[in-house]
């Protein structure tokens, strides 16, 4: 595909923060941004609500949550270079960028998914206690999060094989773009709320 | 849908900006997870460690990732997630309160 500069125009217009759909988009995630406030409210609460069970410093393995993090900040990174790529017309570069970003993303949430099915097999399921209920619910929802995102890549890298970077498919890369940037902003959140003072606890204990 | 071509197109982002904001989320992750694995600070001040790392770190994702700021292309956004945040110290902040007082009222039936 040729990128002459109107082609690049349209697509860095149809990519803008303020066309409608695209902060249509962003309404959305300030939605989510409160769904997700009120599970770390609901998780802060019951984080000492142990039940005779686990404790967050038996069930957190600090070295894990530091590799998940790793894995998703990069991911951060790599699409923010498809988008760069995108800005530049680049098809054959947003698809590679975009296909790192999907492996990170894949690791991410394989880690995530054993370390819960670790917890279930070990006893410490979401039944166990309050504070295991609360925390399959909040890094549950975050990993449903990732899960969609990872499909979401898959069907763009697609839709720019069989119909190269239109506008259209700029317009859903920059909205592809804001979900996935906010996956990554409410991971911060769940690492400093959920797993490093848990760990902290077993380490003043 | 009709795409119309007379639109101002966007800032377009630069690689520069993303390893900046990478680089700088980077070092915050590093500092909170490093001192909570070698454990060398007393467990509340390892925790102001982590809740300041954590919200400066929240301020490069939305700078260099998410691109906030108060430029015609983002202010609505900017002005839509200050909103979103007095929803959520309304709301966190009352469930709090409405908890705390549950708790004491329980308290002071119980003895």
């Amino acid at each position: 595909m040729s990128s002459n500069a109107h082609d690049l125009n349209s697509i860095r217009a149809a990519a803008r923060a303020d066309t409608e759909v695209n902060f249509g988009f962003w309404i959305y995630l300030m939605s989510d941004v409160i769904i997700f406030s009120m599970l770390f409210l609901v998780y802060v609460d019951l984080s000492q609500r142990y039940a005779g069970g686990p404790t967050a410093a038996d069930v957190f393995e600090l070295r894990g949550v530091f590799l998940e993090t790793m894995a998703l900040l990069l991911s951060s990174l790599t699409f923010g270079m498809a988008m760069v790529n995108l800005h530049q017309g680049q098809k054959e570069r947003v698809v590679i960028w975009l296909g790192v970003t999907f492996v990170l993303g894949a690791f991410f949430l394989g880690h995530e998914l054993s370390e819960f099915a670790h917890l279930i097999h070990e006893g410490a399921s979401f039944t166990r206690s309050g504070f295991l209920s609360a925390f399959f619910g909040l890094v549950g929802t975050h990993g449903a999060h990732v899960f969609f995102g990872l499909v979401w890549i898959v069907v763009m890298v697609v839709q720019i094989k069989l119909r190269g970077l239109t506008p259209p498919v700029a317009s859903r890369l920059a909205r592809l773009s804001l979900f996935w940037h906010f996956l990554d902003l409410v991971w911060i959140c769940v690492f400093s709320t959920v797993y490093l003072p848990g760990v902290l606890q077993g380490v003043a204990a | 849908m009709s795409h119309s071509t007379d639109v101002t197109p966007g800032h377009a982002p630069t690689a520069r900006g993303y390893i900046t904001g990478f680089v700088l989320a980077l070092v915050l992750t590093l500092i909170p997870f490093g001192f909570v694995a070698f454990g060398s600070l007393s467990q509340g001040a390892a925790l102001i460690v982590i809740a300041v790392t954590a919200v400066l770190q929240l301020g490069v994702h939305l700078r260099w990732f998410l691109h906030l700021d108060m430029s015609t292309e983002q202010r609505w956004n900017t002005i839509s997630i200050l909103f979103s945040l007095l929803i959520m110290v309304v709301m966190v902040g009352g469930t709090m309160w409405l908890f705390y007082s549950l708790y004491v009222r329980h308290m002071m039936v119980g003895h």
